[in-house]
């Protein structure tokens, strides 16, 4: 019996070749327009998901637009759980044009790389940086973008810290996961603070954001009370929060653009599964009569649905596995299209898996009205239907 | 109305005083009244009458599609309008083979996978069912057409297939509703040919339903069906 449900499912659908081309392309699409939007979404927890849960990050507690002085470094090693403090300040500025955005970072070259080992750069490359005050280090992608190789000097021009700077780029790291940003241009924190005293002394040794190394994941809740403490009634209170949270709060800024992409991601599902419906009901209808035979025959009425929702799920998963297929292609051409934005743009298996299981339910509620009828339709009226 | 028709002497259908009738917009429409006759195995039975008088609806009773609204169809004993849906599924494939006028193969299928189709019902193992369905369609003159598509054979082809899959389960009844209604002459004075030599070397028992003379003088007796009322029985001279 199952070969029988199994060979009219594969069939039946060939029966009418246009039809059925048009629904597995509209399926196609649409799973692939999914499966897009979720790793829209993916892209946007990137940061977030491959965020070290043994690093937390300190910055001024009444917003990122205020700084905090240097000298807060020494007093937060000192914290008990600390194994390890740097620091870093935001640059913004414009490489050549506007367009051409990519985070830039000033931070310590002695700390920095040693709190970030996912951050892989080679030894020799790492010495040149820190011996060159105005060297530079950039990711594989950010390098690859622009051509960049070793040695190449890198105009910018500063925004939030005005002037013209030239970058010497000494390393390029490469990340340790697929997850790692390879987006990233790093130069040293000395050298924008010798810049910052030709503009503003008042600025001159003020920090972004110190960056955190802790030795238990466990032990994050405590050891950021205990820094924030350290620095309570200070000139420049402190809001110590684990990396994961920090990245997440830039996430719930945008919050709302995420909701209206993954609200999309569903609409497109739930259009196509009415596109698929559709298509079943007709085909449905138009075998009223050999469903009737069949029940004629003696066959009960759930064989008689099997062979509707069999047919509805081998045109769902063929072009589920088709539209997933073409998900990865796809997300490499607009992945290198939008690395400014999303320095990490990957398929992750959970954005597959709900591929499929859109598929699968697109394949189940398509089948549910028509094998409905086709069970419930009396065999004397089935056999009279003339279409 | 009641008498016995036929060759032998086994009565296989039972209609004891059979009533139909439909309810359409609230009001009763009567279709059969008071049916009442015996037909013996090994019978081959005409049902004529004009369009409306009830020879379907007479045949879908008989065959297990539909049930009667007063009195009792009886086949081989059982009282067929005491079962319910899912014992009279498995009634029919036990008992009765369909030819219908339309053929109703399954356009997706072989013709031997149509014709296997009623022993999918069975616990035969595959291999069986395929010699099983090899056979019938031998029978019927189609033994070169077995992977032949519906679509692939000619009306007179497809109602043989169609006979072959209503014989594959050795029913106790064929029922035949208008069996050569949608074939040309020749193919149907073979499909009718087929019939007679089936219910006289194998000894089926056929009720055939028809608007055409010349297939109703291809059974043994004719009875015409007039508003619901059956005439009295015509034994055909062969």
């Amino acid at each position: 019996m199952l070969a029988l449900i199994l060979r009219c499912a594969l069939r039946n659908p060939l029966r009418h070749r246009l039809r059925t081309t048009l629904t597995v392309a509209g399926i196609v699409v649409a799973i692939l327009a999914f499966g897009l939007l979720r790793t829209v979404v993916s892209a946007w927890y990137a940061g977030a998901d491959a965020a070290s849960d043994k690093r937390l990050i300190t910055r001024n507690a009444i917003s990122l637009a205020f700084s905090m002085p240097l000298a807060y470094a020494e007093r937060i090693r000192g914290v008990e759980g600390v194994t390890g403090v740097s620091w870093a300040n935001w640059f913004g500025g414009i490489y050549i044009d506007a367009r051409n955005f990519f985070p830039q970072s000033a931070v310590d070259a002695e700390t920095y790389f040693s709190l970030y080992p996912e951050f892989v750069l080679p030894e020799e490359q790492l010495t040149a940086f820190r011996r060159d005050r105005r060297g530079a280090v950039a990711g594989a992608k950010l390098a690859a973008r622009y051509g960049w190789k070793v040695g190449d000097v890198i105009p910018i021009k500063g925004t939030i810290y005005p002037g013209n700077y030239e970058f010497v780029l000494r390393g390029i790291y490469h990340g340790a996961r697929s997850s790692t940003d390879e987006n990233q241009f790093l130069f040293q924190w000395e050298f924008l603070n010798e810049r910052i005293k030709q503009l503003s002394m008042a600025r001159v040794n003020q920090i972004g954001v110190f960056l955190v190394g802790i030795d238990e994941p466990s032990h994050a809740a405590a050891v950021s009370k205990r820094i924030d403490e350290t620095f309570r009634n200070s000139l420049a209170e402190t809001l110590t929060e684990t990396e994961k949270a920090f990245q997440l709060s830039f996430v719930a800024m945008t919050g709302t653009i995420v909701n209206a992409i993954q609200l999309v991601s569903y609409v497109i599902i739930l259009i196509i599964m009415a596109v698929m419906a559709n298509t079943m009901a007709m085909s449905a209808r138009e075998r009223t009569r050999e469903y009737a035979t069949l029940k004629a025959l003696g066959f009960r009425g759930w064989v008689v649905a099997s062979l509707i929702y069999a047919e509805s799920m081998a045109i769902a998963l063929v072009a589920g596995g088709i539209g997933i297929a073409a998900t990865g292609p796809a997300a490499r051409f607009v992945g290198s299209k939008l690395d400014a934005i999303f320095p990490i743009f990957n398929v992750s298996p959970g954005t597959i898996q709900q591929q499929w299981a859109a598929a699968l339910v697109i394949g189940i509620t398509s089948a549910l009205i028509p094998a409905r009828r086709a069970v419930r339709v009396k065999i004397i009226d089935g056999l009279r239907q003339v279409l | 109305m009641s008498d016995v028709t036929g060759t032998g002497d086994e009565v296989v259908i039972h209609l004891n005083h059979v009533g139909k009738h439909y309810v359409r917009g609230g009001e009763i429409v009567p279709v059969l009244a008071d049916i009442h006759f015996d037909i013996l195995r090994g019978d081959f039975l005409a049902l004529m009458g004009p369009s409306g008088s009830g020879k379907s609806t007479l045949l879908n009773l008989i065959a297990g599609l539909d049930q009667p609204s007063s009195g009792q169809v009886i086949i081989d004993g059982v009282d067929i309008g005491e079962l319910d849906d899912t014992a009279l599924a498995d009634w029919r494939a036990a008992n009765i083979g369909f030819i219908f006028q339309f053929y109703n193969l399954m356009p997706v299928l072989s013709a031997l996978e149509n014709v296997e189709l009623p022993l999918q019902l069975t616990n035969l193992p595959a291999r069986e069912r395929r010699e099983r369905a090899l056979t019938a369609l031998e029978l019927v003159g189609l033994g070169d057409r077995v992977k032949h598509y519906p679509s692939e054979l000619s009306g007179g082809q497809l109602q043989r297939v169609a006979i072959a899959r209503a014989i594959v389960s050795d029913p106790t009844l064929l029922v035949a509703d208008e069996p050569t209604g949608d074939l040309d002459r020749k193919s149907g004075e073979e499909v009718l040919a087929l019939m007679q030599r089936l219910n006289e070397t194998l000894g089926k028992t056929i009720i055939m339903v028809t608007h055409d003379q010349k297939a109703a003088d291809a059974a043994h007796a004719v009875r015409h069906l007039e508003k619901g009322e059956l005439s009295a029985l015509v034994i055909n001279q062969r």
